[in-house]
């Protein structure tokens, strides 16, 4: 056997759990749930037809898609300052910071929503002590809202868009700025011209990351958000668990899944993600 | 034409925590002047020049250009010209994006710095190549745009930070020419920094030689060569042999010293000689006279080089110690032991230097 087919069978070797496990898991169910999108009694189709063709699924779709948009801009923008001043920070204080970034990732969604709940209700931290200091004289509104979920999921998401920006700001020759700034450019200059396109990979895989995972988001939302601030996830687990129509929800999942792709192979084009991803 | 601007360095001076990159140093460089610093890596060539550039705060001291104070002034504000060591190309511009960068710092109309564009890349020969990306330039082609980026914000000084480090050695010797032709030109004051003696020797009116953060001499190639204050700036100018030894005796521009194994050497005495003891004799290649054995020092041929048109030859003394020798390649080369030998007139006994941490020098 030759050094490289040697080569290629020891990759698949070692590939072959991940791909088993995927295959099981993940394919099959998969596989299963197109399947049950497209037995409906009414034809084939007619579920896809039925979500597209509806205002207020298509209204859920808009909703879930502009939540995401929203979240995904928030996040984007508190987690460029945020990389950095990771990338200038030394020794301890870096430990430090980083850790601060990285501890969200360690308690579950669940507790930290939970958390955002206690701190927002009408009778929360918040409403009590802007009561006491006498900004407001009625409890606000803070929970069940578009900006509950927000601050929710930007909460959740942040360290999925700091880690990829911070890769590409590390990644950024320094002496490109030095040198730009003995051409004579003033730092707005500098930050515009060379520091925002060199760092710009970054931005996109983060926001790329943060609008997928936004996207697919159910617990948050469906704990913080309002009623009518339904998302797709929302939606196919109110089909599933309360109006028992899997074939409807199926589609929305395979709807999801397609806009997902789409997106995917749109940043793509722009972006070689897999670089923007990994740090050298 | 003169577009250069005088350089002076007033006791500088540059700490890295506990790392003294730079020592107090005094610099004074003339409008129009092409100044080397030359010295081993690790010798705080850079940090100087960042400190010209104003990339790097001195520690303490004041920067002058033209008379003037500009210590307090960020980089941005000194109009001076650098070339980075592997050139710090702005990678996602085009050629002309990385020439024009500067002049539209400076808010030059468009015409202005499309002219001007062209103006400088034909001065650096790369007509034609602005719309190219750097990534799909040779080393030498980004090297010359490093360059141009450099000069058309006509900068008041040229700073060079190893540019020919990264190109092979054919490339290297043709840029040296270009590079003293443009300053040849237009008589821009260039602070250059190197490790390489030659490339110092092929454009310098000046050179200063570093080590362990300070200049350790100053002056044109031929004084460096010929009046060397000690063993350091003689091995790192040119070819040398160095045989340590103990001063006997200082007498009229003349010192004798003790070689151990070889015995009496003489020669002329560098300055300062006087009540030292470790000392050294410097004996150039080219003035060794090898010939079959007949009075000198009986010596064995280890090595013969043949260079084209000269030979250099190693031969090894009584004693162990080696001693290249340079003779003209149609002499030949005497088989068997030799006898080498020379002028006491051509010898310099100079101060032994203490070899440092920094120490590396070049073969
Ligand atoms: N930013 C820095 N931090 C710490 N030490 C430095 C820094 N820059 C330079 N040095 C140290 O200062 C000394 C001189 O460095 P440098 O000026 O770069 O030398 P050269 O350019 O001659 O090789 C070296 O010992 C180097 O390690
Ligand atoms: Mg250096």
């Amino acid at each position: 056997m030759s050094l490289t087919a040697r080569g290629h069978l020891a990759t698949a070797l070692l590939l072959l759990p991940a791909l088993l496990f995927i295959a099981v898991w993940f394919v099959t169910p998969l596989a299963q749930l197109f399947q049950l999108s497209v037995s409906d009694k009414a034809g084939p189709f007619a579920p896809y037809a039925q979500l597209l063709g509806s205002e207020v699924y298509r209204r859920v779709f808009v909703n879930t898609l502009w939540l995401a948009l929203t979240v995904t801009a928030i996040s984007i923008l508190l987690a460029y300052p945020t990389a950095y001043v990771l990338t200038r920070l030394k020794g301890w204080w870096w430990t430090l910071a980083f850790y601060c970034v990285l501890f969200p990732f360690w308690i579950s969604v669940l507790i930290r929503t939970f958390a955002w709940m206690l701190l927002l209700e009408k009778n929360g931290p918040i409403n009590r002590v802007l009561l006491e200091l006498g900004a407001i004289d009625r409890p606000l509104e803070l929970l069940f809202n578009a900006g509950s979920v927000h601050i929710g999921m930007v909460h959740v998401l942040l360290p999925y868009a700091v880690l990829p920006i911070y890769a590409a700001m590390i990644r950024v020759d320094h002496r490109l700025l030095l040198a730009s700034d003995g051409l004579g450019a003033a730092p707005l200059m500098t930050f515009l011209r060379i520091y925002l396109p060199l760092t710009m990979p970054g931005v996109t895989a983060a926001a790329v990351f943060v609008f997928l995972l936004a996207l697919g988001f159910f617990i948050t939302p469906a704990l913080l958000g309002g009623v009518s601030a339904i998302t797709v996830a929302m939606l196919i687990e109110q089909l599933v668990n309360e109006r028992l129509v899997w074939s409807l929800a199926g589609a929305a999942s395979f709807i999801l899944l397609a806009v997902i792709f789409a997106l995917l192979a749109l940043a793509a084009r722009f972006v070689p993600l897999g670089q923007a991803l990994v740090a050298r | 034409m003169s577009a250069g601007r005088s350089v002076a360095f007033a006791g500088i001076a540059r700490s890295f925590g506990a790392v003294q990159a730079l020592r107090p140093t005094d610099l004074a460089v003339a409008a129009g002047e092409f100044l080397t610093l030359l010295g081993p890596s690790g010798s705080g060539k850079t940090t100087l020049l960042n400190i010209a550039a104003g990339y790097i705060a001195p520690s303490a001291g004041r920067v002058l250009i033209d008379g003037r104070d500009v210590t307090a002034l960020p980089a941005r504000q000194r109009n001076i010209g650098m070339v980075f060591q592997n050139y710090a190309l702005f990678p996602h511009l085009t050629v002309a994006g990385n020439v024009a960068y500067g002049l539209k710092a400076r808010g030059r109309p468009a015409d202005e710095i499309a002219r001007r564009i062209g103006d400088a890349l034909a001065l650096v020969q790369l007509d034609g190549l602005g719309e190219r990306a750097i990534s799909a330039l040779s080393g030498g082609q980004q090297q010359r745009v490093a360059l141009a980026r450099a000069l058309v914000i006509e900068p008041d000084v040229l700073l060079m930070d190893e540019p020919l480090g990264a190109l092979d050695r054919q490339l290297r010797k043709h840029v040296q020419l270009e590079i003293r032709r443009l300053h040849r030109e237009h008589g821009r004051t260039t602070i250059y920094v190197t490790h390489d003696q030659e490339e110092a020797l092929v454009m310098s009116d000046r050179i200063g030689v570093m080590r362990d953060g300070r200049i350790a001499q100053l002056g044109t190639a031929r004084e460096l060569y010929e009046n060397p204050i000690d063993s350091f700036v003689a091995s790192f100018l040119g070819e040398s042999n160095l045989l340590d030894g103990r001063l006997i005796s200082v007498n009229h521009g003349r010192a004798r010293l003790d070689v151990p194994g070889l015995g009496v050497v003489e020669g002329v005495a560098a300055d300062g000689l006087e009540g030292m003891s470790d000392v050294a004799a410097l004996v150039r290649p080219e003035d060794v006279a090898v010939e079959p054995a007949r009075g000198g020092w009986p010596a064995r041929i280890e090595e013969v080089v043949y260079l084209g048109d000269l030979t250099a030859l190693k031969v090894r003394l009584a004693n162990g110690q080696d001693i290249w020798c340079r003779r003209h390649a149609r002499l030949g080369v005497p088989a068997g032991a030799v006898t080498i030998g020379w002028e006491a007139a051509a010898i310099r006994i100079l101060p032994r230097s203490q070899p440092t941490k920094t120490e590396e020098r070049t073969p």
